[in-house]
């Protein structure tokens, strides 16, 4: 009779750390990242990367993790189980955002001091496509079908659409001041811009790269120069949006339908970057001056708890560990 | 025994329809600390907020910093409300009809400090609710768990009203416990400004608000509606609120204490 309470209790047990999936974060600053336990929300291991790394992402079957060491002008590739960098990409230099491609192959890189948009081929490590964008490119966004990439520059204001089979640019949109951050939503129907300075986000219709709608931001007491739009998520179903709101250290939270701004929720100083644990029921904030991550209940739209990680958090990605 | 319990009863009922009778005392009451949360905390909205002490998980408004503090101040005016009412009682000699009984003084106190507690928690919860009216939300469990640390944080503001007015001989004087126990207890304490924000401007303040009972008081409740137990505040409240439960029976002795200077 005790065996097959021995057996429930291990499979218990076993799926209990199976489950225990990860938030990573690079530390600009520490040139670490920081990998956290989403269920004791705890930081688990720190692991060295290259000068300050920036964005990060995990290819589509969370073998390895690319890092944008902008200083050290390189995308790294990491085994995440091991934490060792397999080696370097060609990236051009100080990338700081990038994006792969649905094809789990290509990666557009934001070339921030170049103006130049790079296309690197992972499984060749080659160079595919070197593409002139605005003045220091950042946002970096591909559509679902693969067919449309888009880099916004920061000084140019523009959010430059990319043709992915011929890498040439077929359309440019004016957006707001110093644009951040761009993803595709409703499935690759609409492309959402954040403006930092501007302080807006714009919404634009892909097959026609019309502006349809743009949303500003409003906090009670807080100047409206602080209110700095920058990384954004969606919930399930693309009905909402997580907006960080940079120093004012608040995360707005859209109706992806209206475009209403429906809540606002405090969390760390200088809130920049997130992201989504499995099921999305939580949001990880990354919060670059307190050096903390927080997170944030999507239901309840409540903050729980913020989590001390290296200084000057700046991108998250979550990895499953099943 | 059985006596004893229907002298309880009997006194917390009084308290109880004192309280009924008196509603503008308890809008009074809650509009206090209420005009403290949405006024004078909305404009130090975005002040706080830049450090995380235990027992936040995380930051917070200055709305929800300051509502245990607020707590603490429905029990501290409602403490020194009863001792009020206990000077106005010795005045009018139904004071005389209560301490007559043949029951113990100390029995008969605490009776009195029980039924002005209960009230005074009534109106902690009413005030709670009307927070979370606006949004100003506590962890569900936290509501319950307080009960106790509002218990005893009621006992010793409570018990420090009755020592006092044991030593207050006529109603007038009762401005003087404004200013001199009130208003230095509540803003020498963290129910405003947590200790390390008093350690910025001054290390004498900060000492003195962590010395000040009420502070311990706050922290008490503070943690207990993050259903947490704050060691150290459970232990300086318990102790607090033996030293002014016995200054009160003390005080309240016709052979030793004020009482006889009184005549």
């Amino acid at each position: 009779m005790k065996l097959p309470i021995l057996t429930t209790l291990t499979a218990a047990l076993l799926s209990t750390t199976a489950l225990a999936d990860e938030i990573w974060v690079t530390n600009e600053k520490d040139d670490t990242i920081s990998v956290i336990d989403i269920e004791t929300m705890e930081v688990v291991r720190t692991i060295e990367t290259g000068e300050r790394p920036r964005g990060i992402t995990f290819s589509k079957d969370f073998s390895v993790v690319y890092i944008c060491a902008s200083d050290s002008d390189a995308v790294q590739v990491m085994d995440p189980e091991t934490g060792e960098i397999l080696y370097d990409l060609p990236s051009g230099e100080d990338p700081e955002q990038f994006v792969l491609h649905p094809d789990n192959r290509h990666l557009y890189i934001a070339n921030e001091d170049d103006a130049i948009t790079t296309v690197v081929d992972t499984e060749t490590r080659t160079v595919v496509a070197q593409i002139d964008v605005g003045i220091e490119p950042e946002g970096m966004a591909v559509s679902p079908d693969g067919k449309i990439a888009i880099t916004t520059s920061e000084t140019t204001n523009m959010a430059h659409w990319i043709d992915t089979e011929t890498q040439t640019l077929f359309a440019n949109t004016l957006v707001d001041s110093r644009p951040r951050h761009a993803e595709f939503v409703k499935d690759g129907t609409e492309l959402w811009v954040s403006a930092e300075i501007g302080g807006t986000i714009s919404i634009f219709d892909v097959a026609t790269q019309t502006e349809k709608a743009k949303i500003d931001f409003e906090i009670d007491n807080i100047h409206p120069d602080r209110v700095q739009p920058v990384g954004f998520e969606f919930t399930n179903g693309d009905t909402h949006a997580f907006v960080a709101l940079g120093p004012s250290n608040h995360v707005a939270v859209v109706n992806a339908e209206t475009y209403e701004v429906e809540e606002y929720i405090l969390v760390g100083r200088r809130v920049w970057h997130m992201d989504f644990n499995r099921d999305r029921s939580l949001i990880f904030t990354t919060n670059g001056v307190s050096g903390d991550v927080t997170v944030v209940d999507v239901a309840s739209r409540k903050a729980l708890k913020s989590i001390k990680v290296g200084r000057f958090p700046w991108g998250a990605a979550f990895r499953p560990t099943e | 025994m059985k006596h004893a319990l229907i002298a309880m009863r009997a006194i917390v009922l009084r308290e109880a329809l004192r309280f009924v009778h008196q509603r503008e005392r308890f809008v009074a009451a809650l509009v206090r600390p209420l005009v403290w949360l949405l006024v004078f905390a909305a404009g130090f909205r975005a002040a706080l907020g830049l450090s995380i002490t235990p027992p936040y998980q995380t930051y917070i408004t200055y709305e929800t910093y300051i509502v245990p503090g607020l707590c603490g101040m429905i029990l501290l005016f409602n403490g020194m409300q009863s001792s009020l009412s206990l000077v106005y009682d010795r005045e009018m000699g139904s004071m005389r009809l209560l301490l007559t009984a043949p029951l113990s003084r100390a029995w008969l106190l605490f009776s009195k400090l029980l039924g002005s507690t209960i009230i005074s928690i009534l109106q902690v919860y009413a005030f709670l609710l009307v927070a979370w009216l606006f949004d100003i939300t506590l962890p569900g469990w936290g509501y319950l768990a307080a009960l106790p640390a509002l218990l005893l944080a009621g006992l010793m503001l409570g018990a420090l009203g009755l020592a006092l007015s044991s030593f207050i001989k006529q109603l007038e004087n009762f401005a003087g416990v404004m200013n001199f126990v009130i208003f230095p207890m509540f803003f020498l304490s963290s129910a405003l400004y947590p200790l390390w924000k008093m350690a910025e401007s001054s290390e004498l303040l900060h000492d003195i608000c962590a010395a000040n009972p009420f502070t311990h008081a706050v922290e008490l409740i503070r943690f207990a509606l993050y259903v947490e137990v704050n060691g150290m505040a459970l232990v300086w409240t318990t102790l607090a609120t033996a030293v002014f439960m016995a200054l009160a029976v003390w005080g309240y002795d016709p052979a030793r204490g004020m009482m006889t200077r009184k005549g």
